[in-house]
């Protein structure tokens, strides 16, 4: 009989194929290279798309002036503030709603009722109710962050395994140590995709609430740029934004890798 | 001291409403320095009971109480079926658990704790996660933890069952040497009749539907040595008998 020999390969090996590291620079700087051409040989005229590289060269004259400074402060100002106090009042609101069978009954409906509501449509009434200084501006962030942190928070509370507070009762917990020990850490990485979740609408509130309402920001400096039509400063702007959104994310993963290590 | 299960009875009211009799009149003692094993087919209503006496679930009838106490409130130390480490605790910071929530100085936290997971042999791993450990060693710090409040009364819920079949070897010998140093009142509960026969002082088999004690067997061997060959012969015929008891009702079990 002919041995014929047919040696039998990986056919899944697709599954494990390694991407070089340097890809995802790549796919960006070709971006960047292939709009500063499309700029540069005016197939679209600059009013509309200025090249990257003049946007680059206004915000440096901006950041020298300061312009970006004043604007940039009166933001950040606006939506640390407004973003700790909706996601502080999140957490404790959300824990309380998880744990208490009669928080949960109460104010559940009520938070799940006022969720959908398109916060910025608000705006209006606060600014009726808290003027039109900061203080109408950083409710309507809070409230924004704060809902989908709530809602986050109680459904981390709700995800922690039973069997983790038998075995704190068992092994001598009070309830206050239940929550403490067992029901927050339990809910952290829930309560860490509500934030994050958060650090988005936050940015959007902040923009949408500045352009409506506000002499500074770097919301209200994109739309005045762009109705004076000076559009390498409202991308300025945009870029401003974007690196704020960036940061913002980063800042939020470090914390959670700093806090939840344990994860899996 | 001797913990007492007085005519507990269990009934569950199960979703369509119907009446479910876990537990029917359970009438036993664990004695001092007693293994008390709890064996029968899976759905007799083990956990239910192993639940009641550590008082995570309330009996319908009948009551369990510490006889010969001195002291004010019964220490009790559970190992889970589901191990249910404190994830975000590492093997140290869970075996402690009980110790901090007592108020004991942090010396004599640290000083206890590294003592049992000495005794269970994780001394490499104090400071990983639960995630970082396999089957086996979590069951182990899961026993350290209840070991270290140095409970009047251990009790454990199939701790085994999630384990492939030679660690659970290895796992009973060293429960055993551990339980020999320690002599804690102990109820175990498994479904597992060669466990059973190999651990415990005396065996209560269970029934199914409802759960009532079918009978209760002092297993006459001496503690350790248990599968050495001159035994072999008496502990299969312990095994034996406990099988005949609840064959009828593991085959009920299997059609469900
Ligand atoms: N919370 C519950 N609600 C309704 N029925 C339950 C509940 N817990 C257990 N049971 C029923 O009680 C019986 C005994 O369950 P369990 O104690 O878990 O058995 P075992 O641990 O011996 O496998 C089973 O028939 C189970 O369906
Ligand atoms: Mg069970």
């Amino acid at each position: 009989m002919d041995k014929q020999k047919k040696v039998i390969t990986n056919r899944v090996a697709f599954l494990d194929k390694k991407v070089p590291f340097y890809a995802s620079f790549v796919g960006i700087l070709g971006l960047l290279i292939l709009w500063e051409i499309i700029s540069r040989i005016g197939i679209v005229s600059p009013l509309f798309l200025p090249a990257p590289s003049e946007i680059i060269v206004t915000g440096w004259q901006m950041l020298v002036s300061g312009e970006i400074y004043g604007n940039l402060t009166a933001s950040l100002y606006r939506i640390v503030i407004g973003y700790a106090i909706g996601s502080v009042l999140g957490i404790i609101f959300g824990l309380i709603l998880g744990f208490f069978k009669l928080a949960d009954a109460v104010g559940t409906p009520i938070v799940y009722s006022i969720y959908p509501i398109p916060k910025i449509a608000l705006l209006p009434l606060f600014i009726l109710w808290l003027g039109i200084g900061e203080l109408s501006k950083v409710t309507i962030i809070a409230l924004g962050v704060f809902f989908p942190v709530v809602i986050n928070t109680f459904s981390g509370v709700k995800s922690v395994d039973p069997m983790l507070v038998k075995a704190a009762v068992t092994f001598g917990s009070n309830r206050v140590n239940v929550i403490r020990k067992v029901i927050l850490p339990g809910s952290l990485p829930m309560i860490f995709a509500g934030l994050k979740l958060a650090a988005g609408t936050s940015l959007l509130l902040l923009v949408s609430a500045e352009m409506i309402a506000a002499q500074e920001g770097i919301g209200s400096m994109v739309l005045h740029y762009g109705n004076l039509m000076i559009t390498s400063k409202l991308m300025v702007g945009v870029l401003i934004l974007s690196l704020l959104g960036l940061t913002f994310n980063r800042g939020l993963k470090w914390l959670e890798n700093r806090l939840i290590p344990w994860k899996e | 001291m001797s913990i007492v299960i007085e005519n507990v009875g269990k009934t569950f009211i199960d979703p369509k409403k119907n009446e479910v009799t876990a537990l029917e009149n359970i009438n036993f003692s664990i004695n001092e320095e007693e293994f008390v094993v709890l064996v029968g087919p899976s759905g007799c209503g083990k956990s239910t009971l192993l639940n009641i006496v550590g008082g995570l679930l309330s009996p319908t009838s009948g009551s369990v109480y510490f006889e010969g106490i001195t002291e004010k409130n019964p220490n009790l130390g559970i190992v889970f079926q589901e191990i249910a480490l404190f994830p975000w605790r590492t093997v140290f910071q869970n075996v402690i658990y009980g110790l901090e929530e007592k108020g004991l100085p942090k010396k004599k936290q640290i000083e206890i704790g590294n003592y049992y997971i000495d005794m269970v042999g994780l001394s490499d791993f104090k400071d990983a996660y639960p995630k970082q450990l396999s089957g086996g060693m979590k069951q182990r710090a899961g026993i350290a933890r209840a070991l270290a409040v140095e409970p009047d009364l251990l009790l454990m819920d199939e701790p085994f069952s999630a384990l492939d079949a030679q660690t659970r070897t290895l796992m009973q010998e060293e429960l055993l040497t551990i339980w020999n140093r320690t002599k804690l009142n102990t109820l175990y509960v498994t479904h597992n009749i060669q466990e059973a026969v190999y651990l415990a002082d005396r065996v209560i088999v269970l029934s199914r539907h409802p759960g009532k004690i079918k009978r209760i067997i002092s297993i006459d061997l001496p503690k350790t040595g248990r599968n050495d060959e001159e035994y072999r012969e008496k502990s299969s015929r312990y095994a034996d008998e406990i099988w005949q008891l609840i064959r009828h009702d593991a085959e009920e079990a299997l059609k469900e």
